[in-house]
């Protein structure tokens, strides 16, 4: 297949928007809580907690939308565990970050294996269809792109304006990116840090975990154990590439999404000179190279991983 | 409810610390038995009889505590620095394929020589996949914890390149399986017929060279500095750059040994399953033992009589064995609360 | 009209009583100074007064109502406003961000920026302070942030105004400003706490004082009776002598910048533009400025933290090639760093481990070359421990645990010990009581009499005044020339400090005239 008819293919903008969609999720709610000031590394569990329990919650007989409530929920939840330990403890944000995800995965593996002890072939669940929206959907090449996708896509297209209009245009905004600057000037003028800090964690790790759920709940059908496989250290990573706003994350997520919508053409049309283990490698890698890319330009929250702690002599 | 510092640290809430943390994690653990049903008491018998209860159990949870107390080291080394390798993994299998690129005849020594020139070979290439996140550290300013993170994933991916290509065995009928370890690198079995090996031997000595390295010497002194306050350790006319260089290559270089003792003590062969997570728990031996290398042995030797334990659990009374995973994920959380009480006490008011 | 009463409030760290059993009153259109030495407990009560802080017993009293404990909105609601002597603002922000942060619902769906602005305006033509809402705060001098910070506080209608070491930053001719300010303000009906421990500014500008030490309200006086040797006296418990200041001849050159420039970061403006300095043996050399001006870079380069961009540094008449901090050490450069807490010292480490820092590759202290020995280092810090009578329980506890005088004179023990040419002083007193400063000046003169020549960097002019032999004044990254400190005064250096860094050639040719 030629690289420009490739471009050229409605089918490959699709897949690039389907790809990105987690990835939209997961920046965002890490976004957010790196912007209240909060390191996030429970982002690759709760994206693992919230692929299962969306899906085991519509497996189980529930409706697809309150699955994907019941995702989010359990999400918020490991992110009131994570704000319990570093915003009001304030404990390492690391190691707290890297041990939910420890335990939010090993939780996920659990209960799957416990409600389904015996699966040789996954089970299935029927995820949310494509919606067309009239008229719309009709028109060429666009209405393929982005008009015949499921709720889910839609969602993550729509949840962009709302996380930058909140973050720019509230009072709350303003005192989540001001509990990321400068704690000690929203208690200074009588704002509880810890409550903002922590509903921030909480509100981002609820999209995260809709993030995971999208992949069992709208791209796919079933929940695999390795299916998150570092797409949350890849959000982190794009938070980085996205210098902590979030539109410039929606593009980076957009742009990651091609190169990998990209790849898994070119491994197939690839007449098996390069080991597809390359191509797979290409999301780590250029996450990485995102970052340093990046690095010398990003304009981090000042307050990022500094704990704050109330009525303590300095 | 406040909290306020200690002026005094109590040698023994130190001690208590990672015992009432792993109690609280049995606790969360037993939460979860009652809810698949199964007694609890039954279980955790199962679970403490297949982890010690008999010489082969014990045999088998050394063999799992060996390379636990390795990336568990590597681990606690880095994070004393500050330096956030979360890479031990991915650290590991390039240990692993070293000594698969060496030990499979392209270079033949007698064994004295050869286990030797295997670590060797094996804690360098640890290290030397910790150049890059260390050069994007210091020089571009890019946190280590995501690139080590997803270094993991890049060299897991390369393995497996490397099974299916240039590395199979052509006898493995198949399988992503790389030729064995010569001979003359396979390391002595420390009990006849069993899986426990001389690793343990090598992850013991390292601790204890560790333990030596941070307590009595300067580049010790240097990285408990730069891990406690790295501007206040520039100032005094430390290195950090150098420092933190050093403690990679360390912390590399015991992940790298953990992927020898796998290859060459246990399998005997590379593997895409080498390592079931030890890079990952290696964090979790580490938090338990407080970064104290000593306190490694220990708390590696624990967790791996969870893991092993749990297989025998999972069997006796049909528990998914994830437990396992949840006891030592729920005992790094609680351990960094425990350990804070140990700083600070709780005023209620 | 008493507005506000403080009912016996007590207050204390673990061990450490901050305050003890404190009541005051105030009343409407009133300014009270709280005066005292640092950590004699004012910040602590005023925190308490505002809500960062719980009272450990004791009630607060504002218009007669009772202010709940520990919160800050009450306060604010109460009209109570507190301007923080650290700035509370975010430097990302807009200055209009930052001072409507907290005024409107965190319900609203919409952040009204044209009422906030046209309030602004208001509120800057009745108290003339005038702000730029829409600049970010990063861009804005010292005197500038202090401004949005009042505003912050008119901006949410304050009754009773806390204003937390003011005048710290500022040089006379802002101070006269805020001042100005102030007299306004108290004009409008509002009233006033103002916490120093300048005794001039005090007597200027209080109705009455109120004297803390050691966390207990010591004495009252109103300033009409006070004169500065009263309040000295009730501040610091005794009659205070200042250490007698000899003028030496002063040596040959230790140090000597040749036009050097540091250029800031990517996009930052330079740090350091084509600076000379020389500092002498047997002489001090006074550093002043508005911070943010430069000192920074200036403290970074002399620490061995920062390779200049241009220029040479001597070092005893040697221009220097390797600048690093070791390098430094080595050759017999002392620092004490501005931060002690977060530069000076790991406070995590022990007393010993600290003190050994710097000379950690020195023998005896280390063996076989990768060794440390233990018994060597232990005896090396108790000696310093002993010469530089640094107060501790045993040298194997945290260093954190040491309160700042303490700790200051480990930083100086560690650095002074092998009788450096060269000594880098960046505000060595800042943040201490008057005991630990007199201690601190002390060593800093001994060390002048045995052949050092020091560099003092300091905000506090007083201090420069009385200690230096020669004044310089930093702006924008700039140096005056030096001036003899003989005759020139508090305000002379405020207008070199505001800019006018040519005021010295005036002063110098005045002089010869």
């Amino acid at each position: 297949m030629d690289i420009l008819d490739l471009f050229l293919h409605a089918g490959f903008w699709a897949a690039t928007l389907r790809i990105a969609c987690p990835l939209i999720f997961g920046t965002l709610g890490e976004l957010i809580c790196e912007r209240a000031g909060v390191l996030n590394l429970g982002i690759e569990g709760i994206m693992t907690m919230g692929a299962m329990s969306g899906w085991i919650w519509v497996y189980k007989g529930g409706d697809l939308w309150t699955g994907l409530l019941f995702a989010a929920f359990v999400g918020a939840l490991f992110g009131l565990i994570h704000s319990i330990f570093v915003v009001y403890l304030g404990l390492s944000q690391h190691v707290s970050g890297i041990g939910i995800t420890m335990l939010a995965s090993a939780l996920s593996f659990f209960t799957f294996r416990m409600l389904l002890p015996s699966s040789t072939t996954p089970p299935k669940i029927v995820p949310f269809q494509p919606v067309s929206i009239p008229i719309l959907s009709d028109l060429p090449f666009v209405g393929e792109v982005f008009f015949s996708q499921t709720p889910m896509t839609y969602l993550a297209l729509a949840i962009v304006p709302l996380v930058i209009y909140i973050l720019y245009r509230t009072p709350l905004g303003l005192a989540v990116r001001m509990a990321g600057e400068n704690p000690m000037a929203l208690e200074a003028q009588g704002i509880n840090v810890l409550s903002i800090r922590t509903g921030a964690v909480m509100l981002g790790s609820a999209l995260m975990a809709v993030g995971g759920a999208y992949l069992t709940m709208s791209a796919f059908d079933a929940f695999y154990f390795g299916m998150i496989n570092g797409r949350g250290w890849i959000c982190v990573a794009l938070v980085i590439f996205a210098s902590w706003r979030p539109g410039k994350a929606l593009i980076g997520a957009l742009l990651f999404a091609g190169i990998d919508a990209f790849q898994v053409r070119a491994q197939l049309s690839s007449s098996a000179k390069i080991p597809y283990q390359f191509f797979l490698m290409l999301p780590y890698v250029l996450s990485i190279l995102a970052m340093v890319v990046m690095a010398r330009r990003a304009r981090y929250p000042k307050a990022l991983l500094t704990p704050f702690r109330r009525g303590e002599r300095t | 409810m406040r909290l306020e510092l200690r002026e005094e640290t109590n040698f023994w809430l130190v001690f208590l610390a990672p015992i009432v943390a792993i109690a609280i994690a049995l606790i969360i653990a037993s939460g979860l038995i009652i809810w698949t049903g199964k007694p609890v008491g039954e279980a955790y018998f199962y679970l403490l009889k297949g982890a010690f209860g008999s010489g082969f159990a014990w045999t088998e949870t050394l063999a799992r505590a060996t390379p636990l107390i390795l990336t568990g080291l590597a681990a606690a080394v880095a994070f004393r620095a500050r330096f956030w390798n979360i890479g031990g993994e991915g650290q590991l299998y390039c240990g692993a394929l070293a000594a698969t690129w060496l030990g499979t005849g392209m270079v033949t020594l007698p064994p004295v020589l050869m286990i030797p020139f295997l670590f060797t070979a094996g804690a360098l290439a640890g290290g030397l996949a910790l150049l890059l996140p260390v050069y994007l550290k210091t020089k571009l300013k890019v946190d280590e914890v995501v690139t080590t993170l997803l270094l993991n994933f890049i060299i897991l991916l390369f393995v497996n390149y490397l099974l299916e290509g240039p590395l199979k065995d052509p006898m493995s009928l198949g399988w992503p399986q790389a030729m064995p370890i010569i001979d003359q690198g396979l390391l002595p079995k420390l009990v006849e017929k069993s899986r426990l090996h001389f690793g343990l031997i090598v992850g013991i000595a390292s601790a204890v060279m560790v333990w030596v390295l941070m307590r009595f010497t300067i580049w010790g002194y240097e990285i408990r500095a730069v891990g406690h306050n790295p501007e206040a350790a520039a100032f005094a006319g430390i290195s950090i750059n150098r420092t933190v260089l050093r403690v990679a290559l360390i912390s590399g270089g015991l992940a790298g040994f953990a992927g020898i003792t796998e290859v060459a003590g246990l399998k005997g062969y590379l593997t895409l399953d080498l390592s079931p997570g030890f890079g990952y728990a290696g964090i979790a031996v580490a938090m338990l033992a407080n970064l104290r290398p000593l306190g490694v042995i220990v708390s590696a030797i624990f967790l791996a009589g969870i893991y092993v334990g749990a297989d025998t659990m999972s069997r006796a009374v049909n528990i998914p064995n994830y437990i396992a995973d949840v006891i030592v994920a729920a005992s790094v959380l609680s351990v960094l609360v425990s350990l804070m009480l140990t700083q600070y006490r709780v005023r209620l008011r | 009209m008493t507005v506000l009463r403080i009912k016996n409030v007590s207050k204390s760290f673990g061990s450490l009583v901050a305050n003890q059993d404190i009541s005051l009153t105030l009343d409407k259109g009133e300014v009270l100074a709280l005066l005292g030495e640092n950590g004699a407990g004012k910040t602590t009560l005023m925190n308490i007064l505002f809500g960062h802080y719980v009272a450990d017993s004791g009630e607060i009293e504002v218009h007669g109502k009772q202010l709940p404990p520990g919160a800050t909105d009450a306060a604010i609601a109460a009209g109570v406003g507190m301007v923080h002597q650290h700035f509370t603002l975010a430097d990302n922000l807009t200055v209009l961000d930052n001072i409507i942060l907290g005024t409107q619902p965190l319900t609203s769906w919409r952040i009204n920026t044209t009422e906030a602005k046209q309030r602004l305006s208001r509120l800057a033509e009745d108290y003339g302070i005038h702000v730029e809402p829409d600049k970010l705060v990063a861009d804005l001098s010292v005197g500038e942030r202090q401004r949005v910070e009042i505003m912050k506080v008119l901006y949410r209608d304050a009754r009773i105004l806390i204003l937390d070491e003011p005048t710290a930053v500022l040089t006379p001719q802002e101070t006269d400003q805020l001042f100005k300010t102030l007299s306004f303000m108290v004009e409008h009906g509002l009233s006033i706490i103002f916490i120093s421990h300048k005794l001039h500014e005090i007597l200027r500008i209080s109705n009455r004082v109120t004297v803390l030490r050691r966390g207990q309200i010591v004495g009252e006086i109103a300033t009409g009776d006070a004169d500065r040797d009263i309040l000295a006296e009730m501040m610091v418990g005794h009659k205070v002598s200042r250490p007698q200041v000899k003028h030496l001849t002063p040596g040959a050159a230790v140090i000597e910048l040749k036009n050097i420039s540091v250029e800031g970061k990517r996009g930052h403006k330079t740090l350091l533009d084509n600076v000379n300095l020389r500092v002498n043996s047997h002489e001090i050399v006074g550093l002043a400025g508005v911070a943010g001006n430069g000192q920074a870079a200036l403290g970074n380069l002399l620490s061995g933290l920062q390779t200049p961009s241009a220029g040479t540094v001597c070092f005893k008449g040697e221009p220097l090639t390797d600048f690093s901090t070791r390098r430094f050490v080595k050759m017999g450069i002392a620092r004490i760093p501005e931060d002690r807490h977060a530069v000076g010292v790991v406070g995590d480490m022990t007393i010993w481990e600290n003190i050994i820092n710097e000379n950690l590759r020195e023998k005896p202290l280390w063996r076989f070359g990768f060794l440390i020995n233990d018994k060597a280092c232990r005896k090396f810090a108790a000696k310093l421990i002993q010469g530089f009578d640094i107060r501790c329980k045993n040298m194997g506890m945290p260093t954190k645990q040491l309160s700042g005088g303490n700790m200051q004179k480990l930083i100086l023990a560690r650095t002074l010990q092998n009788n450096p040419k060269f000594i880098l002083a960046n505000q060595p007193v800042r943040g201490l009581d008057e005991g630990a400063i007199a201690a601190v000046h002390e060593r800093l003169l001994a060390a002048k009499r045995k052949g050092s020549g020091i560099l003092l960097i300091s905000e506090d002019l007083d201090e420069l005044l009385a200690l230096a032999d020669k004044i310089v004044v930093i702006y924008h990254g700039m140096l005056s020339q030096p001036l003899p400190v003989q005759g020139i005064s508090a305000r002379d250096i405020g207008t070199m400090m505001a800019g006018n860094l040519g005021h010295a050639a005036t002063l110098d040719k005045g002089r010869s005239a």
